[in-house]
């Protein structure tokens, strides 16, 4: 069901069905849904405007040489390319060869985003999750997320034992799930 | 089937590539024989990708959208109706890997050996006879939605180019082709939106669409409810993002199958 906001707003399968055929004006649809998203998280991982913007870039262009390779089996569209940005923006902060081919990347279930009160909606709920947390938690799942650090990379940085980071990340992981429960069964 | 408890902690790590080391060879070699797991490391990345949402920062350059339309336009391609790629997984190649050992055991006794050769053979065939169907759908579906092929409606001599639409719809697959010519230009803020319309209840969105600057345009197998039985197709004008109930006048209408 859609809410009062999202009202009016083309499903996010359709516009990439539109794209599919060609339609140079459903990538930009896409691209002014989630560029914000993409390039936010890129940059928080990258810290630099030129290589965020790079990414930002491939991401896009890469969507619409392959349309395919997403559907409705990999989750929900922004939450799908939010996952790939930081993926690419890690490997390119590790300058290393893409780990992960878009192709792998499947979300279980995510937020339906497609429209903006959507995104600020999930955003401020993810916030509020993460602000809940204790620090040394969040710090931990931050650390993983957004500096693509290894547990082994953390517990030398942190001092903290390898089980205790294992154990805060999965935590971590399943505080932001189970705020999302309650959206994910309606 | 449940995920395997000495394993949940580092699914977790693994679905942020925060796994190394033996650790990390050890998970998968599990994932690639538990499908439970994989269930729950796909659950574990959709949590992260909630981290990802959390992000605030400035929105990214006007110059990167024309950097990125100016690269799309320049890269036409093909339409693409269907995503024909089968997709590719470690698990995937994990699993064939498997049963590439399981064949080679099976070689060993003559009479399975026998039925496998049956079975490979009929599956060659079907598989054979499926791929020439599907390049001739391709080639029909190429065919329809090439931006350099030429469209000619035929009409009464003397008589305008008028707008029409054609749409061929199997409701058991709620596979729909939609191919309209002549249509009349739309102010940019505006798009054609197609409906649906069912035996019973409201009209549904059948897909967004505006013309070429030949007045042509394709909607190829839009997402739509299964099994819908429908009565009759209709066109409307809509503002870009579209409308989830057709807004008057309707600007085309099927006169029947």
């Amino acid at each position: 069901m859609s809410s009062p906001e999202t009202r009016g707003v083309a499903p996010d399968l359709a516009v990439v069905a539109a794209m599919r055929s060609g339609d140079q004006s459903a990538m930009a649809e896409l691209y002014d849904r989630y560029s914000g998203i993409v390039y936010a998280v890129a940059l928080r991982v990258l810290g630099d405007t030129g290589a965020a913007e790079d990414v930002l870039q491939e991401i896009f262009l890469q969507l619409w040489r392959n349309p395919g390779a997403f559907d409705a089996a990999r989750g929900s569209l922004g939450a799908w390319l939010a996952v790939i940005a930081r993926n690419r923006a890690i490997d390119s902060l590790r300058r290393r060869r893409p780990e992960t081919d878009i192709e792998d990347v499947v979300l279980a279930v995510a937020p339906d985003l497609a429209s903006e009160a959507d995104r600020s909606r999930a955003a401020e709920k993810v916030r509020g999750v993460l602000g809940a947390m204790p620090p040394p938690q969040r710090s931990v799942l931050e650390m993983a997320y957004f500096e693509g650090m290894s547990h082994s990379e953390i517990a030398t940085k942190t001092g903290e034992p390898l089980g205790t980071i294992k154990t805060r990340i999965r935590a971590g992981l399943m505080a932001l799930r189970k705020a999302f429960a309650t959206q994910y069964s309606t | 089937m449940s995920v395997h408890e000495q394993f949940a902690e580092d699914l977790a790590l693994y679905a942020l590539n925060a796994l190394t080391g033996e650790d990390r060879v050890t998970l998968e070699q599990h994932l690639a024989a538990c499908p439970a797991c994989r269930r729950e490391l796909e659950q574990l990345r959709a949590d992260g990708a909630l981290l990802a949402l959390s992000t605030v920062g400035p929105k990214p350059p006007q110059r990167s959208r024309q950097r990125l339309m100016d690269a799309v336009a320049k890269e036409t391609r093909m339409p693409v109706a269907l995503s024909t790629r089968p997709r590719r997984s470690m698990w995937g190649f994990l699993g064939w890997a498997a049963a590439a050992a399981v064949i080679v055991f099976a070689a060993s006794l003559w009479k399975e050996n026998a039925a496998l050769k049956r079975d490979v053979s009929s599956i060659h065939g079907l598989l054979d006879r499926q791929t020439a169907e599907l390049e001739q759908a391709r080639g029909v579906v190429d065919s329809i939605t090439n931006p350099e092929g030429q469209h000619f409606t035929l009409v009464a001599l003397k008589a305008p180019p008028q707008p029409q639409g054609k749409a061929i719809y199997v409701p058991k697959r709620g596979s729909l082709i939609f191919i309209a010519n002549n249509l009349p230009k739309l102010p940019s803020q505006k798009t054609y939106e197609l409906w649906l319309i069912p035996e019973q209840g409201a009209p549904i969105p059948a897909g967004l669409f505006k013309p070429d600057a030949h007045g042509s345009a394709t909607v190829i197998n839009p997402p739509l409810p299964a099994a819908t039985i429908a009565k009759a197709f209709a066109m409307t004008v809509e503002d870009e993002a579209g409308a989830s109930s057709p807004t008057m006048p309707i600007v085309m209408m099927s006169t029947g199958e």
